[in-house]
């Protein structure tokens, strides 16, 4: 007797979806005045979902003009406690028309219906509750009695998490006092435009969020725009370095949180079961497009061939398919560029010499889609081992002693996050302790909550977000009068 | 505390060859498996401790994650109709009656009036002296009589007072005997004597000719951690246990998805190292359909197929087959019944 799950499809008729948006200026939505505009679509099945305004430089001057008059006469007027209203709100709507957030997403980046629904929105009402406490207690955050917003906030997120990258930047910068432009990516446009929605639901005061659509240039755009006070940036290690070279002598104050290689450490003594779902859940999760994915498996020699053979097993029962199916595990990779990168390393694995395996799992024929892939033979000179990958790719690699394992995982130029799985506490502080990694989570792997900080080390970044050392990004130390 | 397993089992034994032989090689088996030849407690502990831990959050994140499985059409008419199947419908009162017994027997015979393609039950699980009201009532429909036997509920009586009350169980013809372990000996570090009472009992099940089999009642609300469970599971696959068992039913909490799912996890890894296959019995508080497809999601996906048949899993329960039923019909017709429909046993 087999026990095969009938689909169970979640409904798109949730969300309306218009077949071309605007860009979201102070409080209305307007056309762009090249008139330019790119396609975004499903990357499960490639139809097109809408047009959508690309921003170019008169847009983005409007942007941010809109934020500035917005700061000066409004929000940075505002006491705390009424801003806090405001970000209760947003986080209340967000929290009840959460289905149609989670539907939109699935539909524009390819994740898993589970996924957006029991991640990504509720994390990302979370945020906005977190901060909307913060609003009006600033001056006990630990940043001087008088602590000061920068003005005018640039923010730029990724594609892999497309509102959540959304709440972490704008919550915190709002509860402290900034008004914000916003860019999300060009390939996930929509749930930042329904966010826009959703704050004039709120009626939240014009100009204090503006989003601008765009690609590579529209956000190069706004980084570089003499108006701006703040530069918030999640994205790739390389475009990092662009901007931060680019903002370098300037006033302007930046945050950066970049890419990673995490190594997650399995010791001989862990509990194995969990371990192997946190695996994972480490580099599965997301189709493995998280910067902090745990896409090195580091495993202790002795226990690596069970450990493996039973991660093959879990693999197998892996349900990989369409995203809006309430039963699917694994969905879409984001787009076929991200697709043609993940192919392309994983090639590189198979001509460097370590041994590929794939769960055995039918893809459907439209779409961008890869198969979980596990590698093993993985030596620290190959480039599944060095390069980040950002795809349902692990690299396994093994150690002998604890001091090895440290070796290895430090041995990257990232440092963004780590797992340590064990039952033996004293070598979780002790291998805690000697990770130069931002999050190093122990018998667990890939958890968020908005109290706790999240950043990284090295070519990952600087700064961090979340908890109440994220309200640094956005405040400038005061001093008493 | 080092007494022995085979001076221990001795007196237990009835003659029988089939029964002695079986004991020999169970206890083989044991040694084997946990690499020493005196099955003691310190090697017992040593073997049970030396299993790899259970992290609760992570064990409990996994049960939470298998509950969101969205079951549909085609795969819900499938689910409801196993899990019925896989049912050991259960009275177990002080005050039971033979009429109570033989209403809870036409039930299990007849589960929905309306429609005879209603699979019956596995079991119908009664206490032992109910045994033979209940084998009359349900001769010739291929439902099981199990017996929950060794004093039950708590297990606190001499093991002459357990085996006898098994051996009576199975002299009425019980199919299948329900025993708990001394979950005190167990949390004592007492594993040899819950070692060597279930391996007694597995023998009384065997005596003479019989062929009950033995489910092991781990009680896993009383034993407080699923590093606890996890070790119980082992000690009683490895005296022989044909089933284990979440519970009673009489203690809170009962049979709970994460429990169950480690219990899973060990029937699997034990067929992987022994080729011996163990089923598995969530019992208490299993009271709606909805929960009971979670179960057989969690089978499905932890095990498998192997184990997706009332011969490797069940369901103690007594009013969840109502429910189960109501939504059968609910598939069938399109529209819920009233409460007085379903017939009440």
């Amino acid at each position: 007797m087999s026990f095969e799950y009938a689909p169970a499809p979640e409904s798109r008729a949730v969300v309306d979806i218009a077949s071309s948006y605007g860009l979201f200026i102070d409080g209305t939505f307007v056309e762009p005045e090249g008139g330019k505009t790119f396609k975004t679509v499903n990357p499960a099945t490639e139809e097109v979902l809408a047009d959508v305004a690309e921003a170019g430089e008169p847009d983005v001057d409007r942007a941010v003009a809109a934020a500035r008059r917005a700061y000066d006469k409004v929000w940075s007027r505002m006491p705390g406690s009424e801003r806090a209203k405001y970000l209760y709100r947003i986080a209340r709507l967000l929290a009840e028309r959460s289905r149609e957030f989670a539907v939109l997403e699935t539909l524009d980046n390819g994740k898993p219906i589970r996924e957006s629904r029991d991640v990504d929105v509720p994390t990302a009402a979370a945020h906005f509750f977190y901060y909307a406490g913060w609003a009006d207690k600033l001056e006990h955050a630990g940043f001087g009695p008088n602590p000061r917003p920068h003005g005018v906030a640039a923010q730029v997120i990724p594609w892999n998490f497309p509102l959540l990258m959304l709440a972490w930047k704008i919550a915190p910068a709002l509860a402290a006092g900034n008004t914000v432009v916003l860019k999300p990516a060009e390939t996930t446009p929509l749930s930042a435009l329904l966010f826009a929605d959703l704050l004039r639901q709120a009626e939240l005061p014009p100009g204090v969020v503006n989003i601008v659509t765009g690609a590579r240039e529209t956000g190069s755009l706004l980084v570089n725009h003499p108006g701006v006070d703040k530069i918030a940036f999640t994205g790739s290690t390389p475009v990092g370095k662009r901007i931060a070279a680019e903002v370098a002598g300037s006033r302007k104050s930046l945050t950066l949180e970049l890419g990673g290689k995490a190594a997650n450490i399995v010791f001989d003594d862990a509990p194995i079961d969990q371990a192997v779902e946190g695996i994972v859940n480490g580099i599965y999760f997301n189709q493995g497009q998280v910067c902090c994915a745990g896409s090195r498996l580091l495993v202790q020699e002795s226990i690596a061939d069970e450990l493996v053979d039973r991660l093959k097993r879990r693999l197998s029962t892996l349900r990989v398919g369409d995203p809006m199916d309430k039963n699917t595990d694994v969905g879409a990779i984001n787009s076929a560029q991200q697709l043609e990168r993940i192919t392309t390393l994983s090639q590189a694995g198979e001509d460097e010499g370590a041994t590929r395996w794939t769960a055995a799992c039918e893809l459907p024929e439209k779409g961008y889609w890869f198969a979980p892939t596990v590698f093993t033979d993985v030596h620290p000179a190959h480039r599944i081992a060095r390069e980040e990958i950002f795809g349902p790719v692990l690299s396994v690699l093994t150690f002998r002693t604890p001091a090895e394992a440290v070796q290895k995982a430090n041995n990257t130029p990232y440092g963004l996050s780590a797992g340590i799985w064990t039952e033996k506490g004293s070598r979780i502080l002790w291998m805690a302790d000697q990770l130069r990694a931002g999050v190093v989570w122990a018998n667990t792997f890939n958890r968020f909550d908005p109290t706790s900080p999240f950043g990284g080390y090295k070519e990952s970044g600087y700064g961090r977000e979340g908890g109440r050392h994220g309200l640094a990004a956005y405040l400038a130390e005061g001093s008493a009068l | 505390m080092t007494a022995s397993v085979s001076s221990a089992t001795s007196d237990a034994r009835t003659g029988a060859d089939g029964s002695s032989s079986d004991t020999e090689k169970v206890l083989a088996r044991a040694r084997d498996v946990v690499g020493a030849t005196e099955l003691d407690d310190t090697n017992l502990a040593r073997y049970l401790h030396g299993l790899p831990g259970v992290d609760k959050v992570g064990a409990d994140g996994r049960a939470a994650m298998l509950g969101t499985r969205s079951i549909k059409t085609t795969a819900k008419q499938w689910a409801l109709d196993t899990i019925v199947s896989m049912i050991d419908l259960t009275t177990l009162e002080g005050a039971d009656t033979p009429g109570k017994v033989r209403t809870l027997a036409a039930k299990a015979r007849t589960p929905d009036p309306s429609d005879p393609s209603c699979p019956r039950p596995a079991a119908v699980c009664v206490y032992g002296d109910l045994v033979h009201v209940a084998k009359d009532a349900l001769a010739g429909t291929g439902v099981k009589i199990a017996a929950v036997a060794t004093a039950f509920p708590s297990g606190r009586a001499s093991l002459d007072v357990r085996l006898a009350d098994t051996r009576e169980a199975v002299a009425q013809g019980a199919d299948e005997i329900d025993m708990v372990i001394d979950r005190g000996a167990f949390l004592a570090g007492q594993y040899s004597k819950v070692f060597e009472d279930i391996v007694a009992v597995r023998e009384a099940c065997r005596a003479d000719g019989a062929q009950a089999h033995l489910k092991v009642i781990l009680e896993t609300g009383e034993l407080a951690t699923y590093d606890n469970v996890r070790r119980a599971s082992w000690l009683a696959m490895l005296a022989g246990a044909d089933f284990i068992k979440t519970s009673t039913g009489k203690v809170q909490p009962a049979a709970t998805l994460p429990v169950t799912i480690l219990m899973l996890e060990a029937v699997r890894d034990f067929r992987e190292l022994t080729g011996t296959q163990v089923g598995v019995k969530p019992a208490g508080g299993i009271s709606s359909s909805k929960d009971a497809i979670k179960y057989l999601v969690a089978v499905n996906e932890t095990l498998g197929e192997d184990w997706l048949n009332p011969d490797w899993f069940r369901f103690g329960a007594s009013s969840l087959l109502n429910d189960v039923l109501m939504q059968r019909s609910k598939m069938r017709t399109g529209h819920y019944w009233g409460p007085d429909y379903v017939t009440v046993s």
